[in-house]
C-alpha cells in the first residue's frame, strides 16, 4: 500500500455535500484527470474538481457528451493518469459501450453515478437507486464489475478512495453509486492527513519494455490474475484493443481465446468476491429478521429497524458498502439463521433479485421498494420487517 | 533512361541503379507496382505464390533506377529496393 | 503492358533472396501480425507506409507516438504499427486520443480511422476536437463506404453510388471533409489520394509537427465493396481513376473541394492556419487568473504509483 499524495488531500473537517466529498475522495486517491459532462444531480463533482485541479496538477475537461467523457478517461488512464468521470442516469446509459471497453482493456478507473429518478429524463433533481442492474449488466456481454454505494458525504469521500483502490487491485472500472439525496446532502466530512490514507498503487511492469506483453499474467498480484501495466510513452510500444485478445494484446478471433480471456476477466472478480466485501453489521447475531440496504436507503432503514426493536422484534441490519459483487457468503450465512431478509432499496426490485436468487428459499426475502423521487417512508419498511418476522 | 529533353549537366548526372527485392509469398498480386513503376521494370510473373497470386518480377531488359515508388506504394510491404550503384546517364533518345 | 515476359524463366534471376533481407518497413510493423487482413488492391497498406514515412520525416521519437484507431478496416491500422497503439470503440478514437494526450502531453497522438468511423458515428467528437484545436493528428482514410461491415452507405458516399444499404443508389448529399474540418477550426487540412505516396508523407509530417488539430484525408480505393458494387473494376482501376481525376490545387477553398461520384476532384494542402491549441489556451487562461498557484498537469507518470 502507498500513502496518498498530499497535494490532493484537503486535510481537515469540512461541511460539504456528497458530490463535493466524492470529488475530494477522488483527488485524495490520486485522481488527476476528469472528463465530465454536466448532468443534474452530479455536476457538483466535476465543478469542484474544475476548481481544485488547476492548483494541484490535475486536468479537467468538459467533453461534448458522456460517450466522449468515458472514452477520454480510458485514454487518460493509458496515458498514465488516474482518471474518473461522473454522471447520472441518462449519461450513465451513454457510457455503457465504453464501460465494456474499459473492462476489456482492463483499465482501472472510476465512474460515479449520482442516481436520479428514472427512466429517461425522469426526476432530474430527485433521488433514485434504479440504475443498480445497469451498473452490473449495463454493457453488452458477460463481465463483472465492482460498485460501491455511499450513504453519506463522509462515505462518499471514503468509498471513492476505496473505489480507486479496488479499480487498481482488480484492474477494472469501479462504480460509485451515489444518489441525488446523498449527493446534495451537506454534512460534516473529516479528511485525514495524507499519510493516514492508504492508496493501492498501480500494478506496474518492471521488466525490459521491449519484452512487455500487456496481458501476460504471471501469477498476478495478491492472487488476483491481472497483468502488470505500462502506460503510453514508456517504450513498450504495446497494443491494446476492445477485440478479444491474447496475452500479447493481439486480436484473436477464436472461441478458445475468448474463453481463456473471459474466464480470467470474469474470474478475477467473481472468484475473489470474498475479498471484495465491505459491510457494516448491527445486531445480526440472534436476529429473526435482517434488513439489507445500501446507499441512502440504509439511513431510512436505521429508523425502521429502531422502530421494530421498540416493538420487541429481534432485527439486525447489514449495510452493504460494496453492492457488486454481492457479499454472497455472508448473506448465505445469515439466511441460514433468520426467518427473513428485508431488502431496502429505492427501486422496484433490483439488488433483491440477486439476493433472492442466492438465498433461493432458505428464508423469506422481502423487498421494501420505492418508486423514487423521495426516500422511503420508514413505516412501510417497518411493515415489511414485521411481515418477515411472522 | 529516356529524358524529355537532354539535361545541360548530363555528364555530371549519375543515375542510380537498384536491386529489386520481391517477397513473393507476401504479395497479393494487386499490380500497383507493375502499373506505376516509371521505368516499366516490373511485370506480373507467370509463377504464382502459395496463395495463388502472381507477384511481379523484373523484366530482364529493364533497369531499376531505385526511385522506390513501388516500395512506398505496395500495400503489402512485399517489394523493396536497395540502391546498387550510380552510373553515368547515357541518353537513349526516343527509345520506347 | 508492352514489356510482358514472353517465356517463364526456369529460375528467377535474383542474386539476393528477398526473404533474407528485411523489408525496411518491418521494424515499424508488428511482423508477427503480417500479412494483414486488408483486401488486395486496398489502399490501406500504402497509408501505413506513408504514416511511417511521415513520422520519420517529422523525426518524432517513436516511443513518444501513440496510434489510436476506431472500428472499421482503417481501425485495424493501430494493430499493425509498432507504436503504443489503441484499438478503441467505433467513433470514439478521438475522445480516447484527447484523454491520452491531455493525461500525457509529451505524447504525440495520431488518430487513424475511416470516413465512417470519424465522420459518421464519431462526427460529434470530430467537430469538438477541431473546435478545441486539440493537439491531435487525424488521418482519415476515405473510401466512401463502410467497408468492414460489408459496404453500407457512408456520410461521404457520393450519390448515386450503389451500396448495400442504398441498392437503388445513394441520394444523400455527402460531407466535404476538408470544408467541415476547416469550418470547425482545424489548423491544417490536406487531402491526397493513396497514390500520392510522398505527398501523403510530407503532409503527415507537417501535420505531426504542427501544434493543434490537423486532418489529412486520404482517398483510398476500396476494391471489394465500393469498386465491385459500382462496377468500377479493381482497386487498381480505382487508383488509375484517382490518378487521372485528382487535380492538385494547393490552397483551394475548402468549400469547393466536394467530391462527386466518379468525377474529377481536388486534392492538395488546403488549410495551414495558426491558432492556439487547447493546452495553450487553458494554460494561458489559468496563469492569468491563478498566477503562481497554477500547477499544470505534467503527466506521463501515474501520480501515486510507486
Amino acid at each position: 500500500m502507498a500513502k496518498a499524495d498530499p497535494q490532493g488531500v484537503l486535510t481537515g473537517a469540512h461541511y460539504i455535500d456528497g458530490d463535493e466529498a466524492c470529488a475530494e475522495g477522488a483527488m485524495a486517491a490520486g485522481c488527476r484527470f476528469i472528463a465530465g459532462y454536466p448532468i443534474t444531480p452530479s455536476t457538483e463533482v466535476a465543478e469542484r474538481m474544475a476548481g481544485r485541479f488547476p492548483t494541484m496538477g490535475g486536468t479537467f475537461i468538459q467533453m461534448e457528451d458522456e460517450l466522449a467523457s468515458m472514452a477520454a478517461i480510458i485514454g487518460a488512464c493509458w496515458g498514465g493518469t488516474k482518471s474518473m468521470t461522473v454522471t447520472s442516469g441518462p449519461g450513465f446509459s451513454l457510457m455503457m459501450e465504453n464501460v465494456g471497453l474499459a473492462v476489456m482493456m482492463e483499465t482501472p478507473l472510476v465512474v460515479v453515478n449520482v442516481q436520479r429518478g428514472g427512466p429517461s429524463t425522469g426526476l432530474p433533481t430527485m433521488p433514485g437507486q434504479a440504475d443498480m442492474m445497469q451498473a452490473k449488466w449495463g454493457s453488452h456481454g458477460d463481465y463483472e464489475i465492482i460498485a460501491v454505494a455511499p450513504n453519506s458525504p463522509q462515505e462518499a469521500f471514503d468509498l471513492t478512495i476505496e473505489a480507486f483502490n479496488l479499480s487498481e487491485r482488480f484492474r477494472s472500472p469501479v462504480f460509485v453509486m451515489l444518489d441525488e439525496c446523498v449527493g446534495h446532502m451537506t454534512e460534516k466530512v473529516v479528511i485525514p492527513p495524507a499519510d493516514r490514507i492508504e492508496v493501492v498503487p498501480r500494478f506496474m511492469y518492471e521488466g525490459p519494455p521491449e519484452k512487455y506483453l500487456p496481458y501476460q499474467v504471471d501469477g498476478g498480484r495478491d492472487g488476483v490474475p491481472i497483468s502488470p501495466m505500462l502506460h503510453a510513452g514508456m517504450g513498450a510500444r504495446f497494443h491494446t484493443t476492445g477485440l478479444t485478445h491474447d496475452h500479447r494484446g493481439y486480436p484473436v478471433m477464436t472461441p478458445e481465446c475468448h474463453e481463456q480471456l473471459l474466464s480470467r476477466l470474469v474470474g478475477k472478480i467473481r472468484d475473489h468476491k470474498d475479498e471484495i466485501v465491505h459491510v457494516v453489521e448491527t445486531d445480526v447475531e440472534g436476529a429473526d429478521v435482517v434488513v439489507l440496504s445500501y446507499g441512502i436507503s440504509t439511513r431510512v432503514a436505521y429508523g425502521a429497524v429502531a422502530d421494530a426493536k421498540r416493538k420487541g422484534l429481534k432485527v439486525g441490519h447489514v449495510e452493504m458498502k460494496i453492492v457488486w459483487p454481492l457479499p454472497e457468503t455472508r448473506i448465505l450465512e445469515i439466511a441460514a439463521k433468520v426467518k427473513g431478509l428485508v431488502m431496502v432499496e429505492m427501486n422496484l426490485g433490483q439488488v433483491v433479485r440477486e439476493v433472492q436468487r442466492l438465498v433461493s428459499g432458505r428464508c423469506k426475502v422481502l423487498l421494501a421498494g420505492h418508486y423514487g423521487g423521495t426516500v422511503h417512508d420508514p413505516k412501510k419498511v417497518l411493515s415489511k420487517i414485521e411481515e418477515a418476522a411472522r | 533512361m529516356k529524358f524529355w529533353r537532354t539535361p545541360l549537366d548530363l555528364e555530371k548526372q549519375l543515375v542510380p541503379r537498384g536491386d529489386v527485392h520481391i517477397l513473393r509469398e507476401r504479395c497479393k498480386g494487386c499490380g500497383f507496382c507493375v502499373e506505376y513503376c516509371p521505368e516499366k521494370v516490373l511485370a506480373l510473373s507467370k509463377l504464382y505464390n502459395k496463395k495463388g497470386y502472381y507477384p511481379p518480377e523484373v523484366v530482364p531488359s529493364k533497369e531499376c533506377v531505385a526511385c522506390k515508388f513501388c516500395e512506398l506504394l505496395c500495400p503489402d510491404f512485399a517489394i523493396f529496393i536497395t540502391e546498387k550503384e550510380r552510373v553515368a546517364a547515357e541518353v537513349n533518345r526516343g527509345e520506347g | 503492358m508492352s514489356d510482358t515476359v514472353t517465356k517463364a524463366p526456369e529460375r528467377l534471376a535474383e542474386p539476393i533472396r528477398a526473404e533474407d533481407l528485411p523489408h525496411p518497413m518491418e521494424k515499424w510493423l508488428r511482423m508477427d501480425r503480417i500479412p494483414h487482413i486488408w483486401c488486395p488492391t486496398c489502399g490501406l497498406g500504402t497509408v501505413v507506409t506513408a504514416l511511417v514515412e511521415g513520422i520519420k520525416e517529422a523525426q518524432i521519437e517513436p516511443d513518444r507516438l501513440a496510434v489510436v484507431s476506431g472500428i472499421g478496416c482503417t481501425g485495424r491500422v493501430a494493430g499493425y504499427m509498432k507504436f503504443d497503439s489503441f484499438h478503441t470503440t467505433h467513433g470514439r478514437a478521438l475522445p480516447f486520443a484527447t484523454g491520452l494526450r491531455l493525461s500525457n502531453p509529451k505524447m504525440k497522438v495520431v488518430v487513424v480511422s475511416g470516413d465512417g468511423d470519424i465522420f459518421g458515428i464519431g462526427g460529434n467528437h470530430f467537430i469538438h476536437a477541431a473546435r478545441r484545436n486539440m493537439d491531435l493528428t487525424v488521418i482519415c482514410v476515405n473510401n466512401f463506404i463502410y467497408a468492414m461491415t460489408g459496404g453500407q452507405v457512408a456520410p461521404t458516399t457520393p450519390g448515386p453510388a450503389n451500396t448495400s444499404t442504398t441498392p437503388f443508389g445513394a441520394f444523400e448529399p455527402p460531407f466535404n471533409l476538408p470544408y467541415l474540418a476547416e469550418s470547425c477550426g482545424a489548423v491544417y487540412v490536406a487531402r491526397w489520394t493513396s497514390l500520392d505516396v510522398r505527398r501523403m508523407s510530407h503532409s503527415i509530417a507537417k501535420a505531426l509537427l504542427k501544434p493543434g488539430f490537423s486532418l489529412v484525408e486520404i482517398i483510398a480505393p476500396c476494391s471489394t465493396l465500393y469498386a465491385r458494387r459500382n462496377r468500377l473494376g479493381s482497386g487498381l482501376d480505382l487508383l488509375k481513376f484517382y490518378q487521372q481525376n485528382a487535380i492538385i490545387q494547393n490552397g483551394a477553398k475548402t468549400a469547393d473541394v466536394g467530391i462527386d461520384f466518379q468525377r474529377p476532384f481536388i486534392v492538395g494542402e488546403f488549410v495551414d492556419a495558426e491558432r492556439p491549441t487547447w493546452e495553450e489556451l487553458m494554460r494561458k487562461q489559468m496563469k492569468s487568473v491563478l498566477g503562481e498557484k497554477f500547477i499544470p498537469h505534467e503527466g506521463g507518470e501515474c501520480s501515486s504509483c510507486e
